[in-house]
């Protein structure tokens, strides 16, 4: 406070940036675009910005069901495998049983909500851990899938099928955007997240039970509710991350899940949003995201082993997470 | 170590138990995974034919493709509920060969379908497909059909260190004409012609991602090799949305495959004979808990080559002795 | 009689064996600092927890402005207009200073759309924020800082202008200057003292005796679960009132022109 006019210009144009918890991870984000592009001319084009956004868009739109959760200190291990489910409710009963498309897709929807509320009512209740919460739930969604459809991938061949929609190519003025729709949904759903995490007031209590649950619940926050609420709305995003798989992939894929977990919480990790819940924005979930389809594109182009990218993303979470502890350490001192 | 050994030894017990008294044998499949469908049809065929030579019937699995603890303890557990015989499909081909000595140090007789173990002598005896000659066979169809075009070759192989990835991928390029490749060659060759590989660990999912970044680093791709049925149909999605069209080679021979063919997604397929591989584990199983007679060596359990259009000089099948040879539904 | 506000009579509550609460009773004037002192185990913050909703006494009653009250949680005794500090700074560090005075109280958005979307309106907050720290003179330039880039001092003066700003009746302070700096304590007094000017009247419960001395208009005395006495702090030394907090003297003993 000795000279308070200079620091708090200095302070005020900080003030103003968006979150300094998302600079790092668009460096790195842009960093590693401005590599690749000068290793391999089909790099830095359109098509392939398109393509590696849409090869990312499932894991991403899962990951937000993950941000949320993160931010309030939780973590879900099940989301991949509720995923898996829901494409096979939404396939199999379409393509097996010849129940309309939209009904199945409503049906997927609602197990996979369905599988969100469980997990919540198991944290909130009986307040048991959602780390083992979510790894129970995570074993039971996948017998379920694996007995319920003998592991046979279903391929929805109806062209016109609703769950086919995310599929549809966008062009405007000459460019096509490979699964356009796909990815317009996505960045919909991040902008829209962003905005009702900063500007409702269940996105505010959502950080606030995050950051210090006992100051949230002394200031008359309803903190179960809303862990309640978190996980059941993470659960039907993965319903529409189903669907988004679905219109990617064209099939029900009873072999999808085992990896997205780790998959969404390297993108939320990689973004910057902390482990130990209340910091992070949603927006740097979709950087990160992309940074490992980026290092994926780029490695394949440059002919690298795929051992390669796997050995890089590992590096970048954890610089990305002692960034993190040692942030959390800064500011508790 | 002890508790095995100790398992081990009534697992021994056990085995000399049945063997004396003539209770109906029993005999375990331990497949890599439940899902797949390949396995499924095994396991269902050693299980039809179990029951037809009155002989007792379990089964295990791992959880996914390279879960060698799971399997693993699926070994362990059988032994100690008394199998003669274990029929195993190796996810781990070097990891899961101690376990398989201790059963066998048990009195049980171990045989690998479908995928050898390393060293393959580990087993008494290994019932599979030659994958090289799978590989071999859509490689000569591929050099055949595309004969005095220039090749850009995608292979769109399993996973790092598979033997049968291995044998296919350098199958296939062998047969393309590759004379510096044969079944001994080690590790995943290569050639001037290929331009991208990719792991796709056998999944529709990952084969088309693959084969979508195959396409950026080189959009004149023509020929794409696959390591099964599921990686083709993705190589095909990719390859539709980019509005692109190349040859593409698989091995397995599933009906969803064989139909693939028929509609032209897949030129060609190696069929192999999972029915046939677990057949013939079952019956020996039941001969080694009749007369103490292992089963020795490798039984090629046969390769057919499935085309839409025959090609001059080369000896394929069409897609109706396909389906009516397939597995899976 | 002074105008008594906040008035409990015969508190009892017991964890098992251990009787924390022994029939005590308690009365709040108005307008007035309050300090409750007493031993470790004398049932001081028992009390406290009592009086704010935190825990449900087994027995006895609760009077605010003469009707009788039962708080089941700090949410309810919230509605009835008693604010409660915690000794452990309850702020969420990461938020704002804005958000941590309305969390859970938002001030949303006009319109039918805001309301059901609960949509906040940050301008508004940030004015009101401003308004009412500068009101309780605390100064803190920006308050669309993160709570944990205050010093100790500031972030209690927050959460002292968080519960000033929403009660209708009482303030109630835990320890509010311990883990502070004499500069910084003083300077929560002083906001202590500003809540009072602002017309509430406040309870503060602390273990540091100068700090209870300087500010308090009456002591109450907790010892073995009851209330010893209620003293005047401008008529009893500070040596006297820990020689009745720690038993050394009797509460028969005292002046009655001592007592308050």
């Amino acid at each position: 406070m000795s000279n308070p006019t200079a620091r708090s210009e200095t302070k005020n144009w900080l003030e103003k940036l968006p979150s300094v918890s998302v600079l790092g991870p668009l460096m790195a984000l842009l960093l590693s675009i401005a590599f690749f592009a000068t290793q391999h001319p089909n790099f830095f084009t359109l098509t392939n910005s398109a393509l590696i956004t849409s090869q990312v868009m499932v894991v991403a739109v899962l990951a937000i069901g993950q941000t949320l959760i993160i931010l309030t200190a939780g973590i879900d291990l099940s989301c991949g495998m509720v995923m898996a489910l829901s494409t096979m409710v939404m396939t199999k009963m379409a393509v097996d049983f010849g129940l309309p498309a939209p009904l199945t897709l409503l049906l997927g929807l609602l197990v996979s909500t369905g599988f969100g509320f469980l997990n919540g009512l198991l944290i909130t209740v009986l307040k048991l851990p959602p780390f083992i919460v979510t790894l129970g739930t995570l074993n039971i969604a996948f017998a379920i899938m694996q007995i319920y459809t003998q592991a046979q991938t279903i391929t929805v061949s109806d062209e016109n099928s609703i769950l086919l929609f995310f599929k549809q190519d966008i062009s405007f003025a000459g460019i096509t955007i490979g699964y356009g729709a796909g990815i317009a949904l996505t960045l919909f759903l991040f902008t829209l997240g962003s905005w009702a995490l900063s500007n409702t007031a269940p996105g505010r209590h959502l950080y606030a039970v995050g950051n210090n649950p006992e100051a949230a619940r002394l200031t008359g926050i309803p903190t179960q509710r809303v862990l309640l609420l978190v996980y059941t709305l993470a659960g039907f995003i993965y319903g529409i991350a189903g669907w988004l798989s679905i219109s990617r992939y064209g099939i029900g894929n009873p072999n999808a899940g085992s990896t997205e977990n780790l998959d969404t919480i390297t993108a939320v990790v990689l973004g910057g949003t902390s482990l130990f819940g209340g910091r992070g924005l949603l927006i740097g979930t979709i950087i990160g995201a992309l940074i490992s389809g980026v290092f994926r594109s780029g490695l394949t182009l440059m002919g690298a082993r795929a051992e390669v990218q796997i050995l890089i993303t590992g590096i970048l979470v954890i610089v990305a997470v002692a960034v993190d502890q040692l942030s959390k350490g800064k500011n508790s001192r | 170590m002890r508790k095995i050994a100790v398992l081990a030894a009534v697992g021994a017990a056990t085995v000399c138990l049945a063997l004396a008294q003539g209770k109906s044998p029993i005999i375990g499949l331990i497949t890599k995974t439940e899902s797949n469908p390949f396995f499924v049809k095994m396991k269902e065929g050693a299980s039809k034919e179990a029951a037809r030579l009155g002989a007792k019937f379990i089964s295990a699995a791992g959880k996914q493709d390279g879960d060698n603890a799971g399997q693993v303890a699926a070994i362990e557990n059988m032994v100690a509920a008394g199998a003669q015989t274990i029929l195993i499909t190796p996810s781990d081909s070097k990891a899961i060969v101690p376990a398989i000595k201790k059963a066998q140090a048990a009195g049980v007789q171990v045989i690998a379908l479908d995928s050898p173990t390393e060293p393959a002598d580990a087993v008494d005896a290994l019932y599979a497909t030659d994958n090289f000659k799978a590989g071999v066979l859509i490689g000569e169809y591929a050099a055949a059909q595309l004969k005095g075009k220039t090749l850009k070759i995608a292979m769109l192989d399993l996973f790092p260190g598979h033997p049968v990835g291995i044998a296919r991928h350098n199958g296939f390029l062998a047969g393309l004409g590759a004379d510096n490749i044969d079944a001994d060659t080690p590790d995943l060759a290569s050639t001037p012609q290929v331009v991208c590989s990719q792991d796709t660990f056998g999944d529709q999912a990952k084969g088309q991602t693959a084969m979508e970044n195959c396409l950026q680093k080189n959009p004149d791709i023509n020929v794409v090799y696959t390591i099964n049925e599921p990686a083709a149909a993705g190589a095909f999605q990719a390859l539709k949305a980019a509005k692109k069209t190349a040859a593409i080679f698989s091995v397995d021979g599933g009906c969803e495959g064989v139909r693939n063919v028929d509609k032209g997604v897949i030129v060609a397929t190696s069929q192999q004979y999972p029915l046939k591989m677990a057949a013939l584990g079952v019956a020996a199983g039941v001969k080694y808990a009749k007369t103490g007679v292992k089963a020795k060596g490798y039984v090629d359990t046969g390769v057919t080559l499935i085309a839409k259009k025959a090609l001059a000089g080369i000896g394929s099948k069409d897609v109706k002795f396909g389906l009516a040879n397939c597995w899976g539904n | 009689m002074e105008n008594i506000i906040f008035e409990a009579r015969g508190l009892v509550k017991r964890y098992g064996q251990v009787t924390a609460l022994d029939g005590t009773d308690f009365s709040l004037r108005a307008g007035e600092i309050l300090a409750v002192i007493g031993d470790n185990g004398a049932g001081k913050s028992s009390l406290i927890k009592a009086l704010s909703g935190a825990t449900i006494p087994d027995s006895g009653d609760i009077f605010l402005d003469g009707k009788p009250v039962k708080f089941r949680s700090p949410i309810d005794a919230r509605h009835h207009g008693i604010e409660t500090v915690y000794q452990d700074l309850a702020v969420a560090p990461a938020m704002t200073i804005a958000e941590n005075l309305f969390l859970g109280r938002e001030i949303l958005r006009p319109g039918l759309l805001a309301k059901l979307f609960r949509v906040i309106d940050h301008k508004k907050m940030l004015e009101e924020a401003t308004q009412h720290m500068q009101g309780l003179k605390i100064g803190i330039r920006s308050m669309s800082q993160a709570v944990e880039t205050l010093s100790g001092g500031q972030r209690q003066g927050v959460a002292v202008a968080r519960s000033a700003a929403f009660a209708q009746h009482v303030v109630i302070m835990d320890e509010p200057t311990a883990a502070l700096g004499v500069k910084e304590g003083n300077m929560v007094l002083d906001l202590i003292r500003r809540v009072r000017e602002n017309g509430l009247p406040v309870i503060i419960i602390s273990h540091n005796m100068p700090h209870v001395f300087e500010i308090a208009d009456r002591i109450h005395i907790q010892r073995l679960g009851k209330r010893a006495a209620v003293v005047d702090p401008k008529k009893l030394s500070m040596s006297d009132t820990v020689a009745i907090m720690t038993g050394a003297m009797r509460t028969e003993d005292i002046p009655t022109e001592m007592l308050a």
